[in-house]
């Protein structure tokens, strides 16, 4: 294959996974600045968008009914997440707050077993999966839907969090809880909506590339980890940051695949994030000031 | 002043170190089953990992997500060293040891600059980097093929081939591990490490070198972590990267809370709970649960993990410890709740 | 009667956070045996130039000598290897230790033991802790809480508490002994029976070095004080040269006009 044309064949397989760590890893971005909490269960989410989606075709659901109704029901399981395991340890110490949530992850993954079984499921492609022909490069329309929606749904996020009044009470829980709660907003209120926000965002990324990779109850752990890098190399503080870390981290590792080694993708990764974490904890993109406390 | 008086200073007893040896030796002829055997022989590896878990979690007030790497040092370097190279398998656990001390070091040192999250986020990373890496060097390692063919252990002429055998061997090194890790915790060490959690800022100006003692644990609990692996890999003869990696990281970690961090005795409790509740779980799921396959028994150590956070968070280790006090009559261990916040107790105005 | 003998000298020492100055260009000189106190109204920079010396916080410029040597910017434990201990303003007793733990943890740098040891439970170390088991009670001793010794820390009422950080520092046979607001919280009984044991340490040989606000106790019971205001020293001597100094006497009573007019 030419060597141009495999770059852009690499670079677009980077941005599809990367805008699926992104939409992910907003939604740990949420979570950690409303609640404080590191959800090392975030990907699950994605898992049971993805799981539930397909099911629910499989029972005769249109796509378009099943993609919806599956991401309502997985913001309420996140907003069932938020009431019986974040919030009885909300003045847990930071370590207990992290493994509880891997404690959940491990329960969710569990329950995905007794419900799915092990073996790998798909879900059909949102629209005709033929290829297209791109600049010599071979794409996968599917690749667009991901990518697109990704988009999307950033805008729309960037436009409920500064235009509209809950949005703007989120906003005011991470720059100052306190100013937040003496304005009347409930810091427990938003601590729901956020994570329960968040589970959506998840489901929705995890249908999105489910026609890509398939589905099954392993695999949110790894698209967990690889955002929650994307957060942290963005900075944990912003949004955007961490979209731009997800789209970095999605492209470096599908040219680590592509052009040395794919089993070493995981190194180049997990590297990126002990280098930022070793040099700029604060993150590459971070802004001065974005210091959680 | 003498020795003796010193026992109230440690509040310690030695009823554990007397009545568990004993059980542990008997327990092969009470129940003189094979299966029973390979089951107590991983809790005792189990327990050798948790052991120095709980030194770094629970006494220097640290987190390791990625622990399973150092298991898997041990074990490859045991695996490597005495079968492609032919030397002696008590060579390769040394070896295991001192390579995995190394990288203690050379990762520990930037890592323990981290706090809170970014310090259980780092040790996660590191995890995951040496566990790819043992998938990837596979002329070295066996890739995911695994690694055939690792000889027994034998202690001048004496094989430790059998269960029995080996059911002995790992024990004496559990009990030397915890021997050696009580003393740590009864003397300077122990309370310099106790300090670095009781006040981080106190310990730094009364000259305990933080850094330092931090650095030390985490060599410590890797060498124990390597030393674990190195007896598995002789007992079981055939490794693979999947029994190192993230998933048993957090395997351990569960195995410490549950069994309770706070305590040496933790590392064992907790062992023994999460092998004997899985053997357990398998056996009867499928009783419940005819049609289900797959290891879904994981939600219940997710969900027990969750629980014991919440309402346990010191673990099963100081229920246990009160219920022997009740046959001693002595004074109850001095028992911290984990989340205790000093400031509410002494100034009465300011809370948070 | 003892020649002055410089312990501690403080040599043009500031601290700026930003464009914030709150340490500026100060210096003194403390002696060995006085007990010597850093007053100043609210945000004169007591605490900053207090953590500038412990090393909590780096200074930005100046330096700290201790007997010979430049403590400048080193870390807190460093600061301790020296021989300078301190007590804190809002009690850092170990919380997860008993009285006497607290104590023997104070001793840390005068023991030997390392890990390894420890492991192996050599007799030396047995030796050590029985030693140091000792000391610690002769500190829980000096400073009369010795009933408390397998007490956990943080149930200790709050001036036993205080006492408990000062046998702490002590524990380590430090040089000078540096205390961060010793009274605050403290009722009367409780800071006479501080006040005596700081007394009866300073007869044997002890330096002491406070900042305070309680005045009562700071002109009765020091040797010297330093005076500062809005981070600049504006006096330096005994308790009778500051209490007529025009300019400190300006700085608090200004302070109150202020607060009187803006009410």
């Amino acid at each position: 294959m030419e060597f141009s044309s495999q770059i852009i064949q690499l670079l677009f397989s980077g941005l599809t996974i990367g805008s699926i760590y992104a939409l992910i890893a907003i939604g740990f971005v949420i979570i950690y600045n409303v609640t404080g909490v590191l959800n090392l269960a975030q990907g699950e989410f994605a898992m049971f968008g993805a799981l539930i989606s397909i099911s629910l075709v499989k029972m005769g659901l249109p796509l378009w009914a099943a993609v919806i109704l599956s991401i309502m029901m997985v913001f309420l399981i996140g907003g069932l997440f938020e009431r019986v395991a974040i919030y009885p340890a909300r003045k847990a110490s930071v370590p207990t707050l992290i493994i509880i949530t891997i404690g959940v992850s491990i329960a969710f993954r569990g329950i995905a077993i007794l419900i799915w079984g092990t073996q790998p499921q798909s879900l059909q492609p949102f629209t005709d999966n033929t290829p297209i022909k791109f600049l010599n490069a071979v794409l996968l329309p599917q690749n667009i839907w991901a990518i697109g929606i990704s988009l999307v749904s950033l805008v729309v996020m960037f436009y409920l969090f500064n235009k509209t009044f809950i949005g703007k009470a989120l906003t005011a829980c991470v720059v100052n809880q306190f100013a937040a709660r003496l304005m009347g907003i409930k810091p427990e209120k938003m601590s729901l909506l956020a994570i329960s926000t968040s589970a959506g965002l998840g489901a929705l990324a995890g249908i999105v590339i489910a026609p890509i990779s398939g589905a099954s109850y392993d695999m949110g752990m790894m698209i967990g980890l690889k955002a929650f890098v994307a957060a942290v190399v963005g900075g944990l503080t912003n949004v955007p940051a961490a979209i731009g870390g997800a789209f970095l981290i999605g492209i470096l590792e599908s040219f680590a695949e592509g052009l040395w080694s794919s089993g070493l993708k995981d190194v180049v990764s997990f590297s990126l994030l002990l280098i930022i974490l070793f040099v700029k904890p604060e993150g590459i993109f971070a802004k001065a000031s974005g210091k959680r406390v | 002043m003498e020795k003796k008086d010193l026992k109230k200073v440690y509040h310690n007893s030695f009823i554990g170190l007397i009545i568990l040896p004993i059980l542990i030796a008997v327990l092969p002829v009470v129940i003189p089953s094979s299966y029973i055997l390979t089951i107590f022989i991983m809790v005792g590896i189990y327990a050798l990992v948790c052991n120095g878990m709980t030194m770094l979690i629970g006494y220097a007030g640290q987190i390791s997500l990625g622990h399973a790497a150092f298991y898997g040092i041990g074990a490859y370097s045991s695996a490597i060293i005495s079968t492609t190279y032919g030397l002696s398998p008590w060579i390769g656990m040394i070896v295991g040891m001192i390579i995995a001390g190394i990288i203690a070091i050379i990762v520990g040192i930037p890592t323990f600059k981290l706090k809170g999250h970014y310090l259980a986020l780092a040790t996660l990373g590191f995890g995951i980097i040496v566990f790819t890496l043992f998938k990837e060097f596979r002329e070295l390692t066996g890739g995911s093929n695994g690694f055939f063919g690792i000889p027994s252990i034998n202690l001048f002429g004496f094989e430790f081939n059998s269960d029995l055998r080996y059911f002995y061997l790992v024990w004496v090194f559990v009990f030397i591990g915890i021997i050696f890790s009580r003393n740590i915790i009864h003397s300077r060490i122990g309370r310099a490490l106790r300090s670095i959690e009781g006040s981080e800022i106190a310990s730094d100006a009364v000259g305990v070198n933080i850094m330092k003692y931090k650095l030390q644990v985490f060599v410590l609990s890797a060498m124990f972590a390597s030393l674990a692996g190195s007896l598995l890999a002789h007992y079981v003869s055939f490794i693979n990267p999947d029994l190192f990696g993230a998933m048993t990281s957090i395997y351990f970690l569960i195995m410490v809370i549950i069994g309770g961090s706070k305590s040496i005795w933790g590392s064992v409790i907790g062992a023994a709970t999460y092998v004997l509740l899985g053997e357990l779980l398998k056996h009867f799921m499928p009783i419940l649960l005819p049609n289900k396959g797959g290891e879904f028994e994981i939600v219940f150590f997710g969900i027990l993990l969750v629980v014991t956070l919440i309402y346990m968070p010191n673990g099963l280790s100081p229920q246990l410890e009160k219920i022997f006090s009740k046959f001693q009559k002595k004074k109850v261990t001095i028992e911290t709740p984990l989340q205790i916040n000093k400031k509410q107790i002494a100034s009465g105005g300011e809370n948070q | 009667m003892s020649e002055a003998k410089t312990i501690l000298k403080v040599e043009n020492l500031t601290k700026q956070f930003g464009g914030v100055v709150a340490v500026s260009d100060v210096s003194f000189k403390v002696n060995k045996g006085e007990i010597f106190a850093v007053i100043g109204p609210n945000g004169a920079g007591k605490t900053t130039l207090f953590n500038m010396i412990t090393g909590v916080l780096p200074a930005s410029s100046g330096n700290v000598f201790f007997e010979d040597k430049n403590l400048t910017r080193k870390k807190p434990y460093q600061i301790a290897q020296a021989g300078i201990t301190r007590t804190f303003q809002n009690l850092e007793v170990f919380s997860n230790m008993s009285v006497i733990e607290n104590v023997m943890t104070g001793a840390h740098l005068t023991m030997k033991t390392n890990l390894l040891m420890a492991g192996l439970r050599l007799p030396m170390v047995t030796k050590e802790e029985v030693k140091i088991m000792e000391t610690a009670m002769a500190c829980l001793e000096r400073v009369g809480i010795a009933g408390l010794a397998h007490e956990l820390a943080i149930t200790l009422p709050y001036g036993n508490q205080r006492l408990l950080e000062i046998a702490r520092a002590a524990a380590s046979d430090p040089k000078v002994i540096l205390l961060d607001e010793p009274m605050a919280g403290l009722n009367p009984e409780e800071s006479r029976q501080l006040v005596d044991v700081i007394l009866k340490m300073r007869e044997e040989g002890m330096t002491f070095i406070f900042v305070e606000h309680d005045m009562e106790t700071v002109m009765s019971i020091s040797d010297r004080i330093v005076v500062l205001d809005n981070g600049v020293k504006i006096g330096e001597g005994t308790p009778e040269e500051i209490y007529q100094n025009p300019k400190v006497v300006a700085a608090y009573l200004g302070d109150e006009e202020e607060e009187y007019v803006n009410a």
